[in-house]
């Protein structure tokens, strides 16, 4: 019986290490496909260029804004303690609405529904720079979301997304990251394409840009069209990959070529 | 435009000791173009110098094709406390500075 028990476990945990899309001793960052340069600068705790929107996150986190006067700091106060870990969560179910939401749009929904102030546009200095501030306070804990109750059917969405092919080259995201990572493509190394470094400073982009940018940027290289920001089949990828990277410690900001 | 200086917070006389800045700027080389194809007007930081108490110890002529929040270091010798101070300037004429002390020990 006792024997019986064991072999019941045994199963159940295969079947949990099964939940996973890259078994977790194969689970690279996106900075391990990196040159020696790009991750010795995100490493770099001064020259990382990232480290500019994390600062200027860091005075807008104080600053009281909208019809409310209120700063983030009024009701979170200290984000070195109150936020620690929050990112490793997100995307997450919002309990009142019922809505997914990715930092970008908590930020935003605290905006509008506590402070009373315009929402920050997607990709503007104010967003990527909260948006880094508050993902930095989780450097290096694991990513770790939740796919249960409401989150569910979103996460089911996202990983079909995920595995549909689009665009003039008739891709998905798999093609690459899944069944192709580690190979050349080009002068560059396929990653695993995992989000845990967002927002990400870009050398491409010679600026910080957001996971939203990135996906763009993915549709736009296979030729596919690219979804407005703010729609929810992004929201759907972004549960699905930072589930998928679940277990990686954040780098925010990282440092991508 | 925000920037970052970094220089030991101490340091022995006659030490030699880095000194490194970021900067946030765009450094639009001026040679691309826009959505339309009209020319993006160059706008690159033209001109960095360096003061220690007041003495010019680095200068630099920036032009096109540095990147985008440039990252410079140079070794300095630690010679008394005070600031060391950046200015800087760009071709739409927008001046920046920033600075950091250093306490220098006999």
């Amino acid at each position: 019986m006792r024997r019986l028990a064991l072999a019941a476990l045994l199963v159940a945990a295969a079947a949990a290490a099964q939940e996973r899309a890259i078994p977790l001793e194969k689970l690279k960052s996106g900075s391990t496909f990196l040159g020696d340069d790009l991750r010795s600068l995100q490493d770099d705790d001064f020259a990382n260029p990232g480290l500019l929107w994390v600062e200027r996150g860091e005075k807008l986190w104080s600053e009281p804004a909208g019809r409310t006067k209120q700063s983030c700091a009024s009701c979170h106060q200290d984000a070195r303690s109150t936020m620690r870990g929050v990112a490793a969560r997100y995307p997450k179910i919002d309990a009142e609405s019922g809505r997914l939401l990715d930092l970008e749009g908590r930020i935003n929904l605290c905006r509008a529904r506590r402070m009373g102030a315009e929402p920050f546009k997607y990709e503007s200095e104010e967003l990527l720079a909260l948006t880094a501030y508050v993902a930095r306070q989780s450097k290096g804990m694991p990513m770790d979301v939740s796919i249960r109750g409401a989150a569910r059917p979103r996460f089911d969405a996202g990983e079909k997304a995920y595995h549909l092919r689009r665009g003039q080259m008739n891709l998905s995201c798999a093609h690459c990251h899944e069944a192709n990572w580690g190979k050349r493509l080009l002068s560059e190394t396929i990653s695993q394409g995992h989000p845990n470094g967002y927002p990400v400073y870009r050398m491409e982009w010679q600026t910080l840009g957001s996971l939203e940018r990135r996906l763009r940027a993915c549709l736009s290289g296979i030729r596919a069209e690219m979804l407005p920001y703010g729609s929810p089949e992004y929201l759907d990828l972004e549960l699905y990959l930072a589930w998928r990277a679940q277990g990686l410690p954040i780098e925010t900001p990282g440092v991508r070529r | 435009m925000a920037a970052r200086v970094q220089v030991p917070a101490k340091a022995k006389k006659g030490e030699i000791v880095e000194v490194r800045i970021l900067i946030q700027h765009p450094m639009e080389t001026g040679y691309r173009l826009d959505d339309v194809g009209h020319p993006i007007k160059r706008n690159v930081i033209t001109l960095l110098s360096c003061r220690y108490n007041g003495v010019e110890v680095f200068r630099a002529d920036l032009s096109s094709g540095i990147a985008a929040n440039p990252y410079i270091q140079f070794y300095t010798v630690a010679d008394r406390s005070g600031e060391i101070e950046f200015t800087w300037i760009d071709d739409e004429g927008k001046p920046g500075s920033e600075r950091q002390s250093i306490e220098v020990a006999a």
